[in-house]
């Protein structure tokens, strides 16, 4: 094994054990937190709605993925 | 930490731990069975030593480079989206859309895989025995102390998250040398289940706090109630979940669900 298909074999090991058999996960939760990156850095500091927001985003993300994962299947 | 998450930590290590061990335990004990139980043992054991290696680096570099708020997005969303797979998963077994993980059936392929290799021996040993024994442990493993590391370092409790692995190795293990089989009557798609709605859990809490790194003096963002959030995260997890069981079929029955197994 060369060195290149040994760091290959490294990172498919990793992107496979991080972002699993379904990348849209991973992906979904990337966008909600950018959303929530977003909202923080516009917000005032110690706004108490940010995190039950963000939460809600994360959570609403995940059930469009899962809404789209069973009607493209 | 109050007593609930303490609870909560340990419950949530033991259960992801157990239904990885209890993955890792087929794999080996279908090598050691047709082939070699030496071999077996000893890629078991290496693939061990590789994860206390792993888990001393990885603990050290994530608990001395990054700042709290950081340490708690970055961990917080790899856990949340190691948790979320576990939950779509166990959602779509539940709602009947995609075949329950079999235990027995992995069993006959490994032990098939195993009867068909070539006898190939490397420094005494069954190398094939030893390269799948050593995969299995090392692959299941990883996932382990990864959700040993998150939850600790952010439970700040490391120990007990640890003890939680290991209570579930030694279960593991002392049912795995009694019975000499894979275990196949654990209701791994609940244990499954439970631990994707405590890692939604606590890794919506934690990723969410740590966005605090964006605000002037990096401070976490607050949770209502604090610790009690968390209840009512898991709450919400549970209840969406169940929701979803109930309504998927139907917008599946549009069209016809494909999901394969794995």
């Amino acid at each position: 094994m060369t060195l290149s298909s040994a760091l290959r074999a490294f990172g498919r090991f990793w992107l496979d054990f991080l972002v699993g058999d379904d990348w849209k996960i991973a992906a979904g939760v990337v966008l909600a937190l950018l959303v929530g990156v977003a909202l923080t850095l516009s917000a005032t500091t110690g706004a108490d709605w940010l995190a039950p927001v963000i939460g809600g985003i994360v959570i609403l993300v995940f059930v469009a993925e899962m809404v789209l994962d069973v009607r493209g299947s | 930490m109050g007593s609930s998450t303490t609870w909560a930590l340990l419950a949530a290590t033991f259960t992801a731990s157990f239904v990885e061990f209890v993955e890792a335990l087929t794999i080996v004990v279908a090598m050691g069975a047709t082939r070699s139980w030496r071999s077996a043992l000893a890629g078991s054991a290496v693939a061990l030593a590789a994860l206390a290696i792993l888990t001393a680096v990885a603990g050290y570099a994530i608990v001395n480079w990054l700042p709290r708020s950081a340490l708690e997005l970055v961990v917080g969303a790899l856990l949340l989206i190691l948790g979320l797979q576990w939950l779509r998963k166990a959602i779509l077994r539940s709602a009947g859309l995609k075949a329950l993980h079999d235990e027995d059936e992995v069993y006959r392929l490994e032990v098939a895989a195993a009867r068909a290799a070539g006898d190939e021996r490397r420094a005494g040993l069954d190398w094939f025995s030893f390269v799948v024994s050593f995969k299995g442990v090392f692959l299941e493993g990883a996932e382990v102390v990864f959700i040993v590391i998150t939850f600790g370092v952010n439970a700040h409790d490391v120990p007990l998250a640890a003890a939680g692995a290991a209570a579930a190795f030694a279960v593991v293990v002392a049912i795995g040398a009694i019975a000499h089989r894979p275990l196949a009557r654990v209701p791994e798609n609940t244990l499954k289940y439970t631990v994707g709605v405590l890692l939604a859990t606590f890794g919506t809490f934690w990723s969410v706090e740590g966005l605090g790194v964006f605000q002037p003096g990096s401070a976490d963002l607050e949770w209502p109630g604090g610790d009690w959030s968390i209840l009512g995260l898991l709450v919400v997890w549970f209840v969406l979940s169940r929701v979803l069981v109930r309504v998927l079929p139907s917008i599946a029955s549009r069209g016809v669900p494909a999901v394969a197994a794995s």
